[in-house]
């Protein structure tokens, strides 16, 4: 059993870890650009990058540069300059947006048909081999699939979310709905309460932590999935951002890519954390 | 730019009624794909019953064919009827995909410059991921007319690569040139090709100029491209970071790409395409085949805009202000040196010295019905085409040589009489009436 730690204590540890990472990459940054100059034509100097000019490959950008461009992209992070040029803001929006109707219909035929499979053993046995088969397919892999057949890149971009977060949100309901006591079922029929209102009644609270666990790992999936989407059929989103970005071999821009999914995916687990709070219950 | 500028208000004579500023949407004299649609319709009209109809084309010819009915019936005003249509295009909003290279150079400029507006086009222009993405949102209709590599039309038509067959057509031509080896810092001193044996070499598409180039010149030194090296496609923003992780040795790809990875210092250059066929084309303007007839004025005047902006990007004296044009974050999104240096061919080669050819990068229009054919002749002898097929005739559908050519003369430039001429690639000449015998002569093939 693990004692209580201060939090200010678990806070400037982490605090102090974070500092000697930046603090290490940039200090290996600055020592590692500088190679031994030869001189050079100032013309030739000219047409190359500075690292370059001096005989070496451009480094790493350093931890500082990659703030000075973090505080340039979110001054403004909502601008529109064109089809193929808009802010962050905008690029993670297009990403939400994805996610939330991918998942959104997801969970629309994932937790009914899960409630069925859940009551019916007869059921849950016929459909068992397909989920099973199905189920640890790469979403990606039936992107070429979704394109051929859909004709729509963003509309493709949509499904193979909802194809990747439909099977633990399935599985946790069929689990959570199957699961539940059957003294509580006996109760309610003793009770003489209709087949739909036990299902709303009495199944669905019941089962509804298990229901929400596997919502929490299908939102998680399909932001994982959203950005290698995006990175394929382009356009807009935050993944079509980290690809141009790395078209144009900016790395800070990537860096801060990584930030900013890390930070929105935590924010959605969050969320559904909170949701998952509101329905638990104790015995 | 100032004959371009005037061209558009010259008098075209076309009596069709369209607005001062713009060139008549179709020309007069009703030749390329509308002139064949109106030949074609005669003739099934003459010969409704099918095999007649074939038969008779087999015995005599279409010309023959062509010159007997045209005794009887006026061919010449019905084509000129058709291809008067009204100039006003039938879709004026247009999508437009593209790769952000420097082969869509006229493709990108003539949005931020004008070239479309200018021809009462609305046009939006789409930055895309890869080459198959591109094909299969053109071929999903979500782009009016793409960025394609220009063996990419042709393995479109003749269904290499695809499900099925897609008539798709060249309608131009981007550019010439432009493209180069670029080899790993690492290899400086191995700048014969017979050293070359276990490289692993990058290349943007299977169907693409690049793929045939690389191979081509392989195999005139001796490497056998599948056996002796190993090629694989990569996506040309994957080139230089796959570099300088030491995934591959080299690839043959299109700039900005080869100069980046000079401007990194992770690569030099090792050859121009250029040295090895001066005048090669690489990029294509491409539509569906059918947008030709059911969107004749949008055609044209797509056409228009494209071949203008291609004749303006060819100046020497505009090219660095194409260059700022179009490395913008909305078009290219590359340092505007990198795209400078390659569009006015002055630049750093990586290994300490500063280059000039002018010509490193040219932009023509007029899709030569030969470079098609020798296309083709690459496909069969790396095994990509399995079967024989007309090569001449495979690129008189494909290449719309004619229509381009039109749009070429309406904004005064100089057209070739013929659409097909001799090519020298790699110091072999290529004699586009003996396709089979210049696929025959060629060392190694599949």
């Amino acid at each position: 059993m693990q004692t209580q730690v201060p939090f200010w204590r678990a806070a400037l540890l982490s605090l102090a870890l974070l500092a000697l990472l930046l603090g290490g990459w940039e200090f290996a940054a600055r020592s590692g650009g500088a190679v031994g100059g030869t001189a050079i034509d100032p013309e030739y100097a000219a047409l190359v990058g500075a690292a370059a000019a001096q005989g070496g490959q451009t480094p790493m950008p350093m931890p500082s540069e990659i703030g000075a461009r973090l505080w340039q992209l979110l001054r403004d992070p909502f601008y529109v300059r064109g089809t193929n040029d808009q802010g962050i803001g905008i690029q993670i929006a297009y990403s939400l947006g994805r996610v939330g109707i991918g998942f959104a219909l997801a969970a629309l035929v994932a937790i009914p048909l899960g409630f069925l499979i859940g009551m019916s053993p007869l059921l849950a046995a016929a459909l068992n081999p397909f989920i099973q088969v199905l189920r640890p397919v790469s979403p990606l892999a039936w992107m070429p699939l979704a394109l051929y057949t859909i004709k729509d890149s963003s509309i493709s971009a949509v499904f193979v979310i909802f194809i990747c977060s439909v099977w633990p949100m399935l599985l946790n309901t069929a689990f959570g709905v199957a699961g539940v006591r059957r003294e509580w079922l006996n109760v309610a029929r003793t009770l003489e309460a209709g087949r739909l209102k036990t299902a709303l009644r009495v199944i669905l609270p019941a089962a509804a932590p298990t229901i929400l666990t596997g919502m929490r790992i299908s939102i998680g999936i399909a932001w994982l999935v959203i950005v290698a989407a995006e990175m394929l059929v382009g356009g807009t989103g935050i993944g079509y951002w980290v690809w141009n970005q790395w078209n144009n071999l900016s790395l800070a821009d990537i860096v801060i890519a990584i930030l900013l999914i890390g930070v929105v995916g935590l924010l959605l687990d969050r969320l559904l954390g909170w949701v998952a709070g509101a329905v638990a219950w104790q015995e | 730019m100032a004959r371009l500028t005037r061209t558009p208000f010259a008098p075209c004579g076309c009596a069709a009624p369209h607005e001062p500023g713009f060139a008549c949407a179709a020309p007069a004299d009703g030749t390329g794909a509308h002139g064949a649609a109106v030949d074609e319709a005669v003739l099934r009209a003459v010969f409704p019953d099918g095999p007649t109809r074939r038969a008779m084309l087999g015995r005599f010819g279409a010309a023959t064919l062509m010159a007997a009915i045209g005794g009887v019936f006026p061919m010449g005003h019905a084509r000129e009827a058709l291809a008067q249509a009204p100039a006003a295009p039938e879709k004026r909003d247009l999508k437009i995909g593209f790769i952000p290279i420097t082969c869509a150079t006229p493709i990108i400029m003539a949005h931020p410059m004008g070239f479309y507006a200018r021809h009462g086009l609305n046009v939006e222009v789409i930055r895309t991921a890869g080459w198959a993405v591109i094909r299969d949102r053109a071929l999903a209709r979500e782009y009016d007319a793409a960025h394609m590599l220009a063996p990419m039309p042709l393995a479109i038509s003749l269904g290499v690569g695809v499900a099925n067959p897609i008539p798709w057509a060249v309608a131009a031509i981007e550019n010439t040139n432009g493209q180069a080896i670029t080899l790993a810092m690492k290899h400086r001193e191995k700048r014969d090709p017979k050293d070359w044996k276990g490289f692993r070499f990058a290349v943007p598409f299977d169907f693409s100029m690049h793929n045939y180039l690389l191979r081509d010149y392989l195999a005139a030194h001796g490497i056998d491209p599948d056996r002796d090296v190993q090629i694989r496609a990569v996506p040309p923003p994957e080139m230089v970071a796959n570099l300088r992780a030491d995934n591959i040795d080299g690839y043959l790809g299109p700039d900005p790409f080869n100069q980046r990875a000079v401007f990194d210092g992770v690569g030099f250059i090792h050859v121009l395409t250029k040295e090895f066929w001066d005048g090669h084309p690489c990029c294509a303007f491409a539509v569906p085949r059918e947008m030709v007839q059911s969107m004749p004025n949008t055609f044209a005047a797509l056409m228009r805009a494209i071949v203008e902006a291609t004749a303006h990007a060819n100046k020497p004296e505009n090219r660095r202000e194409v260059a700022q044009a179009i490395a913008a974050q909305n078009y290219l999104n590359q340092p505007p040196t990198v795209v400078e240096q390659v569009l006015t061919g002055t630049f750093a080669d990586g290994l300490g010295r500063v280059q000039r050819v002018p010509d490193r990068i040219g932009f023509d229009p007029f899709p030569w019905h030969s470079m098609a054919m020798w296309i083709l002749t690459q496909m069969r002898r790396w095994g990509q085409l399995t079967r024989d097929v007309d090569y001449r005739a495979v690129a008189e559908q494909v290449f719309l040589a004619l229509d381009a050519g039109r749009a070429m003369r309406e904004v005064g430039l100089p057209v070739p009489e013929s659409t097909v001429r001799e090519h020298v690639i790699g110091g072999r000449r290529f004699d586009p009436a003996d396709p089979a015998g210049y696929l025959a002569s060629l060392p190694m093939r599949r």
